[in-house]
Formats: C-alpha cells, sequence, structure tokens
C-alpha cells in the first residue's frame, strides 16, 4: 500500500528576479528514498529550503501527511516531522558534539524519549559517542556530516531532507553516508536527499527526480534514471 | 602601595557595572550583531524603576531592584519588538540608526516628563565602611561586588545549562541551523534582550544607590564604556565583557590615581581605537575574519 507523505503541487519559489523553482510537481511516499538530481543552481536546494520554510514559495501546494505547510513556521514543521540538514552541515561551532545533539532534539520534551534516541543515533554513529563532548568544529568534515545527520534524527522525524550529504567528503566517507541513508530508511524515516553525486543517489533511492532551470525534465524510478541515456549525458559524465 | 591596592579595588567595583552592561552588549551582538546603542538607557530607566520601588512604593531595597530587572527585562523585549524586529532583514546600519533612535527617545522623553535635573537616589541602605588596613570598603560597594558576581553566576548558569540558554548560542553560531532545529528565533532573541536589559538594570539601581543621584543622560557615559568594554573582551563573547567591564573600570580609576581625572574618558576611547586597529576581535576572540 503506497501512502504519500508528501505531495508537492505546482511550487514556485523565486529569489527577487531569478525564477529558481518553476511550478515544481512531485511526490515522497512513505518509507522511500527519493532524490532530486540536477546540476548545480538548477533549483535543488531551493525546493528543500521551500519544504523546510526558509524560503517562501510564491506559488504551490506542500501536503505533508495530508497537512498544508504554507503557513506553518520552520518551528512547527519540525515538530510535525519535517527536518532539514542542512547543505555544508553546518553544525554549531564552540559547541559539544553533546549539546549539538541536544539542540537537534530542541522540540522533544520526554526525557525519555530523549534518552533513547540518542542511544539510537550514538548506535548508528559509533564515533559520535566517542567524541561527545569535543566541540563540534574541531570533528573532520565526515565526522561533522555524521553529526548533522545524527543531530536531524534526534528530532524524531517522519522525513528528514538532505541537502547535498556527501559534498566535500573522503570517498570513504561517501560510501558511508550512503549506507547510513539507507539504514535510516529502514528505521522507518521517510528520505528525500538531493546531491550532485547522482550515481550514488539513484543507486539507492527508489525514484528520482531530475531537475534542470528550475523544472523537472525526467522522473523514474532509480534503476531507469540510471539507465537513461539523457541523465547518463547530463550528469554521469557519459 | 596600599593606595594602588585601594584603586584597583575601587576600580573593580565600577568594572562590576560596566561589566553587567557589557554582558548586555555582548548579548545581544552575538545574536543579532547589533551595536544596541539604547542599552545604556535601559541601564538609566532601571535606575528609575529603582527610584521609584524605594521612593514611591517603599519597597525594601532588594525588592526594588529585582523588580526593577523585571519590569526593565520587559522594557528591553518592547523596544527590540517594536524598534529592531521590523528591521530584522534591513542592512545592519539601518537597525543601528533605530538603535540611536530609541536611545534619543528615551533619554530625551525622560527629561520630558520627569525633568533633567538630577534626583537624590534614596540611601535605602545605610552606607557602612568596613576597613582592613590602610584598605577602605563599604557594604554598598560590596553590595555592587556580590550583586554583579551573583548575577554573572546565574547567567552563565542559564547559558550553559538550560535549554533557552542552549537556544540562545545556537541563534549566536548559526542561525538557519537554529531555525531548522525547530527553535524560535524571535523568541530567543526576546529572552535575549529580557537578560541583557535585567542586568543593565541591576547595574543602574547599584549605581544609583553608590553616587547617590540619577538623572535621565546617566547612561550616555557608561553605556558607551561598557560597549568599549565589551569590544575590548572580545564583542559576542560572555566571559570577555565581564573581563573588559573590569578592566576598563581598574583603568579608569587608576587614570584618576595618577592624577588625570580630566583624561579618564579619554583614555577609554583610546582603548577602543587601539584595539580596533590592533586586536579587533578583542582580548579573547579568535583572529579571524567574520563569515559573510
Amino acid at each position: 500500500m503506497v501512502e504519500r507523505i508528501l505531495q508537492v503541487t505546482d511550487l514556485s519559489v523565486h529569489y527577487g528576479a531569478i525564477k529558481a523553482v518553476q511550478q515544481v510537481n512531485f511526490v515522497v511516499n512513505r518509507g522511500e528514498i527519493v532524490t532530486l538530481i540536477g546540476a548545480n543552481g538548477a533549483g535543488k536546494s531551493t525546493i528543500l529550503r521551500g519544504i523546510s520554510g526558509l524560503e517562501k514559495p510564491v506559488a504551490g501546494q506542500m501536503m505533508f501527511n495530508n497537512q498544508d505547510l504554507n503557513g506553518l513556521s520552520s518551528e512547527s514543521r519540525v515538530q510535525q516531522g519535517i527536518v532539514q540538514v542542512p547543505e555544508g552541515r553546518h553544525v554549531f561551532p564552540g559547541m559539544s558534539v553533546l549539546e549539538n545533539l541536544r539542540l537537534g532534539a530542541y522540540t522533544m520534551h520526554d526525557k525519555q524519549q530523549f534518552s533513547k534516541t540518542l542511544a539510537h543515533v550514538f548506535d548508528l554513529f559509533p564515533i559520535l559517542a566517542e567524541r561527545k563532548t569535543q566541540d563540534a568544529a574541531t570533528l573532520s568534515g565526515g565526522e561533522q556530516q555524521m553529526l548533522a545527520i545524527g543531530r536531524a534524527l534526534m528530532a524524531q522525524p517522519k522525513m528528514i531532507l538532505l541537502d547535498e550529504p556527501s559534498m566535500g567528503l573522503a570517498p570513504l566517507f561517501i560510501q558511508k553516508i550512503f549506507d547510513i541513508i539507507q539504514q535510516i530508511r529502514e528505521s522507518g524515516v521517510t528520505v528525500l536527499v538531493i546531491e550532485q553525486n547522482a550515481h550514488q543517489a539513484l543507486t539507492i533511492a527508489d525514484r528520482g527526480y531530475v531537475l534542470e532551470s528550475g523544472q523537472i525534465i525526467a522522473t523514474g524510478t532509480g534503476a531507469e534514471l540510471l539507465a537513461s541515456s539523457q541523465v547518463r549525458a547530463a550528469y554521469l559524465g557519459g | 602601595m596600599s593606595s594602588i591596592l585601594q584603586q584597583l579595588l575601587n576600580g573593580v567595583i565600577l568594572g562590576s557595572v560596566y561589566a553587567l552592561l557589557a554582558l548586555g552588549y555582548t548579548m545581544v551582538y552575538g545574536i543579532i550583531k547589533l551595536i544596541n546603542f539604547a542599552h545604556g538607557d535601559v541601564y538609566m530607566l532601571g535606575a528609575y524603576f529603582g527610584y521609584f520601588f524605594i521612593n514611591v512604593l517603599h519597597l525594601n531595597f532588594f525588592i526594588a531592584l529585582v523588580l526593577a530587572m523585571a519590569v526593565s527585562a520587559g522594557v528591553g523585549v518592547v523596544i527590540e519588538f517594536v524598534a529592531y524586529r521590523p528591521l530584522r532583514q534591513s542592512p545592519r546600519i539601518a537597525v543601528l540608526i533605530s538603535a540611536l533612535g530609541v536611545s534619543f527617545l528615551l533619554e530625551n522623553g525622560m527629561s520630558y516628563f520627569f525633568g533633567s535635573d538630577k534626583r537624590a537616589f534614596p540611601q535605602a541602605i545605610a552606607t557602612v565602611q568596613y576597613h582592613f588596613g590602610q584598605l577602605q570598603i563599604s557594604n554598598i560597594q560590596l553590595l555592587i561586588i556580590g550583586t554583579a558576581v551573583v548575577l554573572m553566576l546565574g547567567l552563565t548558569l542559564i547559558v550553559q545549562k538550560t535549554k533557552m540558554g542552549r537556544a540562545m548560542r545556537a541563534v549566536s553560531a548559526d542561525q538557519e541551523a537554529a531555525i531548522l532545529m525547530g527553535i524560535n528565533v524571535n523568541r530567543t532573541i526576546s529572552f535575549t534582550f529580557a537578560i541583557g536589559s535585567a542586568l543593565a538594570a541591576a547595574g543602574g539601581v547599584l549605581i544609583g544607590l553608590y553616587y547617590n543621584n540619577i538623572d535621565p543622560l546617566m547612561g550616555m557615559t557608561p553605556g558607551i564604556k561598557a560597549f568599549v568594554a565589551a569590544v575590548l573582551g572580545g564583542i559576542g563573547i560572555i566571559p570577555g565583557a565581564a573581563l573588559g567591564g573590569w578592566l576598563i573600570g581598574i583603568l579608569e580609576t587608576l587614570t584618576q590615581a595618577i592624577g588625570l581625572s580630566d583624561y579618564k574618558d579619554a583614555v577609554v576611547y583610546g582603548i577602543l581605537i587601539v584595539i580596533l586597529l590592533w586586536k579587533p576581535t578583542g582580548i579573547l576572540g579568535k583572529n579571524g575574519r567574520e563569515k559573510v
């Protein structure tokens, strides 16, 4: 039984005169990994920012769990279960790993739930448990990405939005991050991931959408898009 | 020798008040990158509230102090809401000008409604002098240092250990990431103004008691000096504000002690220039360019 968790209809987001996203339509089903791929500036990040409430769309509708997101603050969206991991990680410098994780659970008020979730995150990322008193700014790029993802999981999201999670990481870490994404899905969290690393993203994704100049130009299962000559030519280096 | 010690002690007392004020500057700067030039006037308002509670309502000094802090906290929240929040998306200079406007409004508004003359601050606590060898310290001076230290410890506890304190640090460090954690940024900023204003008010009431008089312009010079103190310690860094406050207080007192009273303000502002030229990030600041 396919159940829609997110339905985006005719979404348009502008930055002043720049039409970053134009009438985009896509859906994410519960339990899926869906990826948006496309070149730099295609509008991928802007879509995520629209969903998390960092940008205000000029038009369109976003239904999450049959609730209209327009008019909801970012804070309420987190409470509804949408949590975004920002591009470039954005861990809080000068604060310990544990404090960063606590901030991830900012909207959670139940102490037992907090400990349970923390244990789950430490399970996924043992390195964070080892480094929990360390200043987040002193972690390596890959560790910071793990912290950023772990921090988002602390909010117990229903859907996690990942913005370029592999960007700037060593190949070893990239593989690890994609493994983790699959583990996150297996734990019951829906994943919407945007990536320039299209090959990896399509390999783990159930479905994908290809964006170009703010519009969706192709869609299909991960395997279909991987096989598509159009996608191969544009994003997978032939 | 003993006179130097005495001056150092006096400097620490004056510096405690600067430190209380500097904390507000630095917290507000940390969270919205605004030099809140109306902050010294909140200190003045705090002194007037204290005056009102003691003189008119005949409350106990400590109750008056706490009430003055609470009311001033509310004033700080209102100032932010009315004069700064609507300009959140505007260039920083617009908010800075708005802060100057609020400063003038408070100074002239108070002069207009309550007169610009100095008023005698009630001697709510009788002064007692203590002698330790050659050193002399009054109960009022001890009260100033004690209150300042207690408030600073309280602030540290709030900032380090509470959820709201963590939210304050998160918004200071990375506002957008804080939003993504589900932190209500506006509420966090209001809280920061409340705390900063309460500390300023405490400084105002203590200084009223110490110098025995208050007037609508009493916040101007201490306001600027506390700003210098915040920059000296490293703007945006909470322990830096305390350190800077004490250093400025000591420096000012020592300048007076060596007979250069007329230059004590010039020395403080000279420090600002030197710091800005030589190490703009302040004593505790990390060197490095601000990320834009």
